[in-house]
């Protein structure tokens, strides 16, 4: 414990260089910005603004992330809250009962409840982390190749299991995710693999950040033209500042659905396909349960509000978790951080701890520094994020368009990456109003190299036996949650189908 | 094209895709190599089976009318989203076609000036502002900060006064 209280006032320091602080709050006023603009979330952010990162050294590249992807969640409910339109999917359950209370004219309640309640699940989420990551590292250090394998077999496991989306779509996504990383050179014989009409483009492989922006910057741009039709209104939105802090000390109404929703949402944050969304969703249904007025959520109740912030920004803390520890993201966001990380010359994973402890603790330094910074620019600057929300989208869209193309064609400079990047975009759009899920295809990119490698280099050291993935205890227990993930679905159906019938029959 | 139609569609062009991974990938060795494991070939071909297979199930269930797309009648593309994502995807084309002729700095004020004025109808400050000050932004971003250069074709001479003041 005091080596863990040493480092992270090590981190601590670190984080507070000019630079790195510099870092933070830029981060946290783009992450803001972001997330408050509908349709857009943290996931884009960090895709579209990643590329611009490698101006500053890898700590603070990361650390200007994190702000981001902490801002945007912060972010969200501020359209949620004075549009009725989620700003990110995170937000979606903040709308139940932001948009009643901003309709009632409470706005500033309500954006208050959803800044403070960020915080208190930014700051639970954040001692979470620093008290579970470093035991966790550790015991990951015991971690070989077949175990790497099963475990990321285990996180596509929980798409299946827990995405909800279309099972067969879900695996198609995560197997194309898993067939793109395996285009260019082969990682062990060297061989050119699934170079097309002999495109020499196709040799360095599809860099992640090409199906990252194509899918989160063109195609969701796309997706969010189609559904506001380039309009959007902001509803009867009457702020001062005086009115917002005026409301700080309304915390205590609600104060403990948000400690609630924040413990549930870092550890639902750290199972690769839940995320920052479903735990919003189970922390709204959780306070309403244990509300003394159920009834009256959905119509304005400022729990209603908290909860799911509380929830959402925990759930990005514990996404963080498994990405740092074991180097498998909890979320599509972290996934792309995890991407970031290798271009930058670090392995995720438990050795980071040990080879590069400053890069971990001054990031765990940064959560916890950037969680304030957010809280206070949040509060600061509402009335003008809810005037940026007005911004009209035939400026956003081209200048987002811009910075795509820009930043796709930034990683290798070559044009063949930016065409890439806009069939993905194109693709990823159709696939999406179809409803695969495009989440899965992203983590699956990333992770495909190294799922490739772990794979080949075990079965290479058992001789090309595949027992060896059955006779390590660890392997065998990742391999038996991903089976009863993969049942889960068909299991709830033929119960709820047994359920019903019984159901008939006792009617009848 | 309804929602039902498209649905068929999308898996028949995917599945259609995963033959052609299937097969790109026999080029290498697909098989089991004793004492060695997969040959390079094995992985992206086993796993373009997979997708096959993935669409063989969508199919079915489409017949079955498992999903609520293979049920919904509904227009997958509405004239108003034609409009305003083709336009979007047409304006995005031209960025990237014209990039090879004119460079990209060029075909960014081209776009911008059409995507703000035509599309957005602005006043000629916003437009202008916008159209100047973006490709403004990128280059010092990008060519002077991040120290990548952008591709230029014809307009590389224009650039010279400037390389001379930025190195």
């Amino acid at each position: 414990m005091g080596d863990t209280l040493n480092l992270l006032a090590g981190g601590l320091m670190e984080a507070m260089q000019p630079l790195n602080l510099g870092m933070i709050i830029l981060g946290c006023v783009l992450g803001l910005l972001v997330g408050a603009m509908p349709g857009l979330g943290s996931v884009n952010g960090v895709a579209i603004l990643l590329p611009i990162t490698f101006l500053v050294p890898p700590n603070s590249a990361i650390i200007f992330l994190a702000a981001i992807y902490y801002g945007a969640m912060y972010g969200g409910a501020i359209s949620s809250i004075t549009l009725g339109i989620p700003g990110a999917s995170t937000a979606v359950a903040t709308v139940f009962d932001g948009r009643p209370l901003a309709l009632a004219g409470k706005a500033d309640k309500a954006l208050t409840a959803a800044a403070m309640a960020s915080f208190i699940g930014g700051t639970i989420a954040v001692v979470l982390f620093t008290l579970f990551a470093p035991p966790l590292a550790e015991f990951a250090l015991r971690f070989g190749p077949p175990e790497e394998f099963t475990l990321m077999l285990l996180a596509f496991a929980t798409f299946i299991g827990l995405g909800g989306d279309d099972i067969p779509k879900t695996i198609f996504s995560i197997l194309i995710g898993l067939v793109l990383a395996s285009i260019g050179l082969d990682i062990i014989t060297g061989a050119p693999r699934l170079i097309f009409g002999d495109i020499t483009g196709f040799m360095h492989g599809i860099n992640f950040l090409v199906l990252a922006i194509g899918i989160y910057g063109i195609g969701e741009m796309l997706w969010t033209l189609e559904q506001t039709k380039g309009k959007v209104e902001v509803h009867n939105v009457k702020l001062s500042m005086k009115s917002i802090f005026k409301h700080i000390k309304d915390v205590k109404e609600y104060f403990g659905t948000a400690t609630m929703g924040s413990v549930l949402g870092y550890f639902v944050g750290t199972l690769p396909a839940a995320g920052a969304t479903p735990a919003a969703l189970m922390s709204y249904g959780l306070a309403k349960t244990f509300s003394k007025e159920p009834d009256s959520f959905g119509k304005g109740n400022i729990s209603g509000v908290a909860a799911p912030e509380a929830a959402n920004n925990a759930a990005s803390t514990g996404s963080m978790l498994p990405m740092l520890t074991l180097g498998i993201p909890g979320s599509p966001t972290t996934a792309i951080l995890l991407g970031g990380m290798i271009i930058w010359g670090l392995r995720p994973g438990p050795l980071l701890f040990s080879e590069h402890p400053e890069f971990v603790w001054g990031l765990i330094g940064s959560l916890y520094i950037a969680n304030l910074m957010a809280l206070i620019i949040n509060l600061v600057f509402i009335p003008f994020f809810v005037k940026i929300l007005t911004l009209p989208f035939t400026i956003l869209a081209p200048t987002i368009y811009i910075l795509c193309v820009v930043g796709g064609y930034a990683p290798t400079q070559t044009m063949h990456d930016v065409w890439l990047m806009f069939l993905f975009g194109i693709v990823g759009y159709l696939m999406r109003k179809l409803d695969y899920p495009v989440a899965p295809a992203v983590l699956a990119i990333v992770l495909g190299p190294l799922a490739e490698s772990s794979l080949r280099q075990s079965l290479l050291a058992s001789q090309g036996n595949p027992m060896i993935f059955l006779e390590r205890p660890i392997t065998l227990t990742c391999i038996l949650i991903a089976l009863a993930l993969v049942m889960m679905p068909t299991v709830q159906k033929m119960f709820r189908k047994y359920k019903r019938k019984a159901k008939q029959t006792e009617d009848s | 094209m309804t929602v039902r139609t498209a649905e068929l569609v999308m898996a028949i062009l995917l599945g259609l895709a995963s033959i052609g991974l299937m097969t790109k990938s026999t080029e290498l060795n697909i098989t089991w190599i004793l004492h060695r494991g997969p040959g390079a070939g094995a992985w992206p071909f086993w796993l373009s089976a997979g997708m096959l297979l993935c669409c063989l199930a969508i199919v079915i269930r489409w017949f079955l009318g498992i999903t609520l797309e293979s049920r919904n009648t509904e227009l997958f593309m509405t004239r108003e989203t034609v409009r305003i994502v083709g336009v979007s995807a047409g304006a995005l084309l031209f960025l990237l076609s014209a990039t090879y002729f004119i460079g990209l700095y060029l075909a960014l004020m081209l776009f911008l000036l059409f995507y703000i004025k035509y599309i957005g109808r602005h006043n000629w400050t916003v437009t202008v502002g916008m159209t100047i000050g973006v490709p403004v932004f990128i280059f010092c971003l990008f060519e002077w900060a991040l120290k990548i250069p952008l591709p230029k074709a014809i307009t590389e001479t224009w650039f010279y006064p400037l390389y001379e003041l930025m190195y």
